[in-house]
């Protein structure tokens, strides 16, 4: 899925990810540790190719993600289902379009897709709140959209930048369940969190890795846990 | 191929994907309202092009055929001067050809005052030679001065050489009327660039929302394109009904009325304006393409 070779990055000069070597396997379950500031984000969108490394390869589904071109970047894109930190909807457009919104972009919108689109929203528990705009939702609502918009392309790799920040207790296990159940279903998970709790309870469900980010660098966490 | 399906998505009615772009209220009322006085402007462009290309037309084609020589002799010497009168024009440099107007002919001219059965032959009517020019036309008083020697009873009358500056500058005239529409052109590109490129900098938020969730670049660019294309259409749509409206309204004289009051269609000269709002919908289109993909590159 994607495959790290040395990569570095940073937005000046000083580097805030450097040497990363990493891969993630189809179908693996990865969580994503680290001080807040390390780089977490950062990483994730060198996955999704927001940002490009300054240097070492991005493999992104086997293709070069420094060389892809403008519309292979989109195409990849649909591929890729990401819950991103700061949700990232269309404020003037309700919930339930902003859902459908990688539907509607790749032109797969339609009626045969409605029955599928309720079934998510009922899912997250947004019903009622479908027609809403997204500033009228609270956080965890929009934590909720944002994942429900993440799966909605049915995508191979789900990348979830701190899904459960704003939820309580319940509803990040609801969550993290929903995330189990796909990647048992052969989807690859990364999920970025500071939540020990929630990859404890991971850890009882799927068998996932541990990635801990400091310093610039990845390494393996898993004895301290 | 992605060209053809633009255009064809320009046909259909508002979908899912305009509504992802928020309407922009400010570049929208500009858009329509400069095409529209753009469009206006366009259709007199277009009808001063059109009259002084006809008044070229007539002036010059009056041009071609307008020398006269008038030949007054006594009836013994008539058939000898025409001949030197013919002779002389034969060998002067920048006439076409030149025929003397058989009886008939002059007849037929002079009918009108003189009633249907005049004896041309037996009356001192003088004799008229009509003289086809060159298009670089020929010396007048070097003419003049053969002529005279020539032939005495010879007068020239060449009264309507003096349109040919008048031809230049109704073709002149002409030019400036299709370099205003071609300025009307660019100005309305420059325009909608702007107005394209306000609204995509007010959109940038929705433009990444869009790039995260995967729309390709043609997608983006479709939804600013569409809209300012449908404008740019109905404002010129409305620009030039108002302007043909003007254009028809204006008081009419007679045919030779001149020039004011020949400003305006005749016939299928109507439907030419018809392409304005056409012209305004191609220019919109790239205009805000182009501004589209340039402000979309910048971006990842
Ligand atoms: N666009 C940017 N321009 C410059 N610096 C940036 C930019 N985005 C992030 N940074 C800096 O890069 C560093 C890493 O940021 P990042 O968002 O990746 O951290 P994080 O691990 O996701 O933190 P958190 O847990 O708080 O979300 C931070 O020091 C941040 O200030
Ligand atoms: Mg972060």
């Amino acid at each position: 899925m994607i495959d790290m070779q040395d990569a570095a990055f940073g937005y000046g000069a000083d580097p805030i990810l450097s040497a990363i070597s990493l891969r993630l396997a189809p179908g693996s379950f990865h969580f994503l540790t680290g001080p807040s500031g390390a780089g977490k984000t950062t990483f994730l969108k060198l996955c999704y190719g927001e940002l490009v490394a300054t240097s070492g390869a991005v493999t992104i589904f086997g293709q070069d993600a420094g060389t892809l071109d403008r519309d292979r970047v989109a195409k990849t894109r649909q591929r890729i289902g990401v819950v991103h930190q700061d949700c990232e909807f269309l404020d003037h457009l309700p919930i339930r379009e902003n859902i459908a919104l990688p539907l509607i972009v790749s032109g797969r919108d339609g009626p045969a897709q409605d029955a599928n689109l309720d079934e998510l929203i009922a899912w997250v528990g947004l019903s009622a709140r479908a027609h809403a705009r997204p500033p009228e939702l609270s956080g965890g609502e929009r934590q909720r959209a944002a994942l429900a918009r993440a799966i909605i392309m049915d995508p191979d790799l789900i990348l979830a930048d701190e899904p459960t920040g704003n939820v309580d207790w319940d509803m990040s296990l609801r969550l993290l369940q929903l995330l189990c159940e796909l990647n048992k279903m052969g989807k690859t998970v990364l999920i970025a969190t500071h939540d020990m709790a929630l990859i404890r309870a991971a850890k009882a469900q799927v068998q996932a890795r541990v990635l801990r980010l400091a310093g610039g660098r990845i390494s393996a966490a898993g004895a301290d846990l | 191929m992605s060209f053809v399906s633009d255009t064809l998505d320009l046909l259909r009615g508002e979908t899912k994907a305009d509504r992802v772009v928020p309407r922009s209220g400010q570049a929208a009322k500009l858009t329509v309202a400069v095409s529209g006085a753009m469009a206006f402007l366009a259709v007199f462009a277009l009808a001063l092009s059109l009259a002084s290309g006809r008044l070229a037309d007539r002036w010059s084609a009056a041009l071609a055929q307008s020398s006269t020589i008038r030949l007054s002799a006594p009836a013994a010497e008539m058939e000898a001067q025409t001949w030197a009168v013919l002779t002389v024009l034969e060998q002067t440099p920048g006439v076409d050809s030149a025929r003397a107007l058989s009886d008939d002919e002059q007849r037929a001219l002079l009918e009108p005052w003189f009633g249907p059965d005049l004896p041309v032959a037996d009356l001192p009517v003088p004799r008229l030679i009509e003289i086809i020019e060159t298009p670089e036309g020929y010396d007048a008083t070097g003419l003049r001065q053969r002529l005279a020697a020539e032939a005495p009873g010879a007068v020239l009358d060449d009264h309507t050489r003096w349109r040919r500056p008048l031809v230049a500058a109704a073709d002149r005239l002409r030019l400036l009327g299709w370099l205003s529409m071609a300025l009307i052109l660019a100005s309305t590109a420059a325009m909608i660039t702007l107005a394209a490129q306000a609204a995509l900098a007010s959109n940038q938020q929705v433009i990444r929302v869009m790039r995260l969730v995967g729309a390709r670049d043609v997608y983006i660019a479709r939804a600013f394109v569409r809209r300012f294309t449908r404008r740019a259409i109905t404002g010129a749509a409305a620009g030039a009904a108002i302007g043909m409206l003007a254009v028809a309204l204006l008081p009419r004289a007679a045919e030779e009325g001149g020039f004011l009051t020949g400003l305006g269609f005749q016939g299928a000269g109507w439907l030419l304006p018809l392409v304005i709002p056409l012209l305004a919908g191609v220019t919109a289109f790239w205009a805000t393409r182009i501004a589209a993909f340039r402000t979309l590159g910048g971006l990842r």
